[in-house]
């Protein structure tokens, strides 16, 4: 049975507990995705790969977006202060104390995943456009925090730190910007599977309860406090690797680079890619990284004008993203099959 | 066998012709971004985000350039001038210097702006070899031709700046007590390490070092605190907002030092205003280039033509802007070295040209003021003149003075 026929013929089944259609692309698709991601870089200039480097690491903070706020049902403003950590300490980590690349990713990860976990806790007690404010207050302080006195030492202040581009191991004949597209790969593929196993286990259904209806939620058991922290553990935890990611990609980090306007371009994304889907963070991913390009390209003197048209027309003609794209091709498949 | 005799002749054609082009090709030398007709020079500009005023200088560039093709380009050759927003965010920097490099293949990327961007880009223009020629920026570190080979500045470092103030103070008021306040970042540093340079075996006569932190809503209690110290000289390596904050408590004290600011910070709309313009009147600064609203330089030959050229290419824009004038001089300058290349237009010969220009003075740049590097000096600009404000605007005084700080 193909892909396109489940999901057609599944409209008329009972609804499963977690639908995990919603969540994620059919096995046939998803394999064609990887696929087409293995392939591509052999073929491509080290620009492009490049390009795909962050876009995979921007997926992968839009990623961590979508968990909290397609998955919990929270909103954060503050994503780029988790990313900023994240890249911090993966610099750091590199450039003072030389540690192997690889090594800094989970510790990036778990100083995240504390500092998320922690600020949810005050968090609790906020909900909606509040909880925003409070996360937007979050971003706005990363900057400044990471030029104080005190820090400089590791930071490098305003002058933020260059990082050494990893070379390929084992002696693999490869350039850099190719070694460090497939160890991204690596690490999104296992994150995106970890995500989606998150969102389908018990936990998962927890932070949806909650999303639904925090009072029935709890109501049914479910500790609403502790899943609420969870959820912003994680999503810190995974925006912290894609920082760490994105610091060895773009060999430099700055107190200039972690500012509200990440923030904003990955809550873009989200909203671009489909709330609460998970490819839909890759694909908003390239929106954000593409689309200003292309706006520049179309006017340069105007180049916010159009990206804004641009986003208009998105918002407007498919508010749901490109989950909605996905389903109405899909279905369209389907029909065409049929006949 | 027509075709066959056809086929030969053509055969013989195209062997000459591949012959005497390989001859022409034995004079002339190119790296990518270099050809026959054109030469691609790749730029990085902030024209949105928070620093998108500076954007104006990559349209200066531009409108150049296309002046420049006009009237038959450099050499015969056009520049195709291909410049990118980078937003002020130095991974974007990065994105669109690659692109640069990698897909427009760009022979080499000329003033990018901001300390951040550079220093994001640094590294990987210097592994690739190329040019990452007059950057826009006057931290002192660009002057490093040992380690950065490919990289090379512009503008009066603010270590140069400092000097020069130092050197002024030594020879005018020898015995002076001198208090600095600074920004307590690379910029502010970078002023006071200078000044202590400058002074030298007299660093003593500094009695006071005041630093101030960007995050601070006012700086007024800094001031209280040097004016307790009683200094003759009061020196404010500060940014505009900050500068004009010191200017304006100054004179709340009734306090009359001596007072010194920033090129940076002596901007008449954005800093002497707001201070008050009674309150900023005898205070001294230095500058390197001619000020397009100064009536003074009305009949300067140099300033018509900037003037004319800005008439023509980019009407409608502001002459009150200095970002005009500063893009002007820096388009001048790679002109120049691109001139001076020749039919040599590798990158290796770019930097070695722009390496040697020897007393190479733009239209923009103060008279006697001159652009002097080598292969050890890497800091084009090393030369201001100090200026006094008075009534609404700055008066040139004194000679050209030189603050050549040594490479790193």
């Amino acid at each position: 049975m193909s892909a396109a026929e489940e999901v057609v013929a599944e409209g008329h089944e009972a609804v499963e507990a977690v639908p995990k259609r919603a969540m994620t692309l059919s096995t046939t698709t998803s394999l064609v995705v990887l696929a087409v991601l293995l392939i591509v870089p052999l073929f491509a200039k080290n620009f492009i790969i490049f390009q795909l480097t962050m876009l995979l690491i921007y997926g992968l903070a839009v990623l961590a977006l979508n968990i909290l706020t397609g998955g919990s049902g929270q909103f954060s403003l503050g994503q780029s202060a988790f990313y900023a950590v994240g890249a911090y300490v993966t610099a750091v980590l590199m450039e003072q104390f030389n540690v192997n690349y690889a090594l800094t990713l989970p510790v990036a990860g778990v100083i995240c995943f504390g500092f998320g976990f922690l600020f949810g806790q005050p968090a609790l007690r906020l909900s909606g456009v509040y909880l925003a404010l409070a996360t937007f207050a979050l971003a706005t302080a990363m900057p400044q925090l990471l030029k104080l006195n005190f820090l400089e030492h590791w930071t490098g202040g305003v002058q933020g730190l260059v990082v050494t581009k990893p070379d390929a191991p084992f002696g693999l004949p490869m350039g850099q910007d190719m070694w460090l597209y497939y160890f991204t790969l690596v690490v999104t593929l296992a994150i995106y599977i970890f995500s989606v196993n998150l969102l389908r286990s018990r936990s998962g259904r927890a932070f949806m309860a909650i999303r639904d209806n925090e009072i029935a939620a709890s109501s049914m058991g479910v500790n609403v406090a502790l899943y609420k922290t969870l959820a912003f553990g994680v999503s810190a935890g995974i925006t912290g690797v894609a920082g760490g990611l994105s610091a060895i990609a773009v060999q430099f980090v700055a107190p200039d680079s972690y500012t509200i306007t990440l923030a904003i371009s990955l809550f873009l994304g989200m909203v671009v890619g489909g709330v609460g889907w998970l490819p839909g963070s890759f694909v908003g991913a390239a929106f954000i990284i593409f689309v200003p390009n292309m706006a520049e390209s179309i006017s340069k003197g105007l180049s916010g004008a159009v990206f804004g048209v641009l986003l208009f027309l998105v918002i407007f003609l498919v508010p749901h993203g490109a989950r909605q794209v996905a389903i109405v091709s899909q279905q369209l498949i389907g029909k065409l099959k049929k006949n | 066998m027509l075709f066959a005799r056809i086929l030969g002749i053509v055969a013989v054609g195209t062997a000459v012709a591949t012959i005497t082009s390989g001859a022409a090709l034995a004079q002339k030398k190119y790296d990518t971004g270099a050809t026959d007709t054109e030469i691609k020079i790749g730029n990085i500009m902030p024209y949105s985000g928070p620093a998108s005023a500076y954007g104006v200088i990559g349209k200066t560039e531009e409108a150049y350039f296309k002046m420049i093709n006009d009237k038959g380009g450099i050499n015969g050759r056009k520049v195709n001038f291909v410049t990118y927003d980078d937003a002020y965010s130095p991974p974007k920097a990065v994105e669109q210097v690659r692109k640069l490099v990698e897909s427009d293949e760009v022979l080499a990327v000329f003033n990018p702006l901001g300390t951040p961007s550079n220093t994001a880009i640094q590294k990987y223009l210097n592994a690739k070899k190329i040019p990452q020629l007059f950057v826009a920026t006057g931290a002192t570190k660009w002057n490093d031709p040992k380690n950065f080979p490919w990289t090379m500045g512009w503008q009066p470092s603010y270590q140069s700046e400092a000097q020069i103030y130092a050197k002024w103070l030594l020879r005018e008021k020898p015995d002076a007590k001198v208090a600095v306040l600074y920004q307590n970042d690379d910029f502010g540093k970078d002023y006071l390490k200078g000044t202590k340079d400058g002074f030298g075996g007299k660093a003593s006569n500094i009695i006071m070092e005041e630093s101030y932190e960007v995050s601070e809503p006012s700086i007024d209690g800094h001031i209280v605190k040097i004016k307790a110290a009683n200094p003759d000289v009061f020196v404010i390596y500060a940014t505009p907002k900050f500068a004009a904050q010191a200017i304006k408590k100054v004179a709340e004290l009734s306090w009359k030092p001596l007072q010194i600011v920033t090129n940076v910070s002596s901007s008449v709309g954005g800093v002497m205003k707001p201070a008050g313009l009674e309150n900023s009147q005898g205070i001294l600064s230095a500058t390197y280039g001619k000020d397009a609203g100064d009536p003074q330089w009305d009949s300067d030959p140099g300033m018509k033509k900037w003037s004319e050229f800005v008439d023509k290419y980019m009407p409608g824009t502001d002459k009150n802007d200095s970002f005009v004038v500063y893009g002007y001089g820096v388009a001048q300058t790679l002109a120049k070295v691109l001139e001076m290349c020749g039919d040599d237009l590798t990158r290796a010969n770019v930097m070695k040209q722009a390496a040697s220009l020897k007393d190479f003075a733009p239209d923009t740049l103060l008279p006697g003021v001159k652009i002097n590097t080598s292969a050890t000096d890497f800091a084009p600009i090393s030369q201001l003149q100090m200026q006094r404000f008075k009534g609404e605007k700055w008066e040139l005084f004194g000679e050209i003075i030189s603050g050549d700080v040594p490479s790193q």
